[in-house]
């Protein structure tokens, strides 16, 4: 591998840029497609695997290719850097996830606090309106604070996250539903919101807690998630 | 994931930091797997020449003999394809639960 092919690809996943990542087999030469000095099929072929998501080896007339797709990362927006969430930040990290903490106080948002993690300092609906959360995006409001999380919510609620979760009792979420109802939310839609939050582990510290959200995410993409929520 | 796996992607940042360390590194890469093989395709492995090891490409059933390869390959520049069957009996001498054939591309990083 070429030093330069892997920095392409770091600033690609950096940048969230999906690539594909391409190399003859067994000689090594490699490319980092999109690229126009490709050879035409192999531009082609590394097109259809990376929008299918699919790594693995083809044939491309004589030769064999091992083409590996690189799509952006999946992202976990989490909005209030409280306790929980110095817990599940790191741990979705290390599951793959591109993580960013929001949090208007910036006491709470300190770089000790959240060693490694992006976190942002503005007003919840504003990050999530850059941030633009889409099919690849979970949003988690662990604020406790519905002037937080609340318009977080509603922002999530508009867009394609694949998971919306939202810390808090039975009782907690309800007046929830109640506040987001009158703001104009259809119940349908706030049936997206997993609430209260993560799998029913009989979770009690903040990294079981962190834990049971993790697991919870990671069963919505995989497929194997049922939301029951009380709305 | 479904997308970069962090985790793979940490061992190519790993092998850069490496390499501008001052180390000479390989970097070993499951390109196939067949049966239940634990790794998939894209999994990658970071070696150097003396010695130092991130990531997997097997959980555990082949590293040795891929970071073996992988050095040769640091001396001789040469990329190497290697196959596995990793139900072998050297696996289950070590006690390590492993089924599957595995494919691995091996290359220095240049």
């Amino acid at each position: 591998m070429k030093l330069e092919h892997l920095a392409a690809l770091r600033t690609a996943a950096a940048q969230r840029h999906p690539v594909a990542y391409a190399t003859r087999l067994p000689d090594g030469e490699a490319f980092v497609l999109p690229d126009a000095a490709a050879p035409e099929a192999l531009v082609a072929e590394a097109a259809t695997m990376l929008a299918a998501n699919r790594t693995g080896v083809l044939l491309i007339g004589a030769e064999s290719w091992f083409i590996e797709a690189r799509n952006p990362a999946p992202r976990a927006i989490i909005i209030g850097a409280v306790h929980i969430a110095q817990s599940l930040a790191p741990l979705l990290a290390s599951l793959g996830f591109a993580v960013v903490v929001v949090d208007p106080r910036r006491a709470f948002t300190s770089a000790e606090r959240f060693p490694g993690i992006a976190t942002q300092t503005d007003w919840p609906d504003d990050a999530l309106a850059g941030l633009a959360p889409d099919r690849e995006t979970a949003v988690i409001t662990l604020s406790h604070d519905p002037r937080l999380d609340d318009p977080a919510l509603i922002r999530a609620l508009a867009s394609d996250a694949f998971y919306i979760g939202a810390l808090g009792s039975r009782k907690t979420h309800a007046a929830r539903v109640e506040r987001l109802g009158a703001a104009g939310m259809a119940g349908t839609a706030m049936a997206r919101i997993c609430g209260p939050v993560g799998l029913d582990i009989g979770a009690v510290s903040a990294p079981e807690i962190a834990l049971s959200i993790a697991a919870q995410l990671v069963a919505a993409r995989r497929g194997k998630l049922r939301v029951e929520c009380p709305a | 994931m479904g997308g970069i796996g962090g985790d793979a992607d940490d061992i190519l940042q790993i092998a850069a930091d490496w390499q501008a360390a001052g180390e000479a590194v390989a970097i070993a890469t499951v390109t196939a797997t067949w049966g239940s093989s634990p790794q998939r395709p894209g999994s990658r492995m970071a070696v150097t020449r003396s010695g130092k090891i991130a990531g997997s490409v097997s959980g555990g059933c082949i590293e040795t003999a891929v970071a073996t390869a992988a050095q040769r390959c640091i001396e001789t520049g040469a990329p190497q394809l290697l196959d596995f069957g990793v139900t072998d009996e050297r696996a289950r001498e070590v006690g390590l639960v492993c089924g599957g054939k595995v494919s691995v591309f091996v290359e220095k990083l240049m």
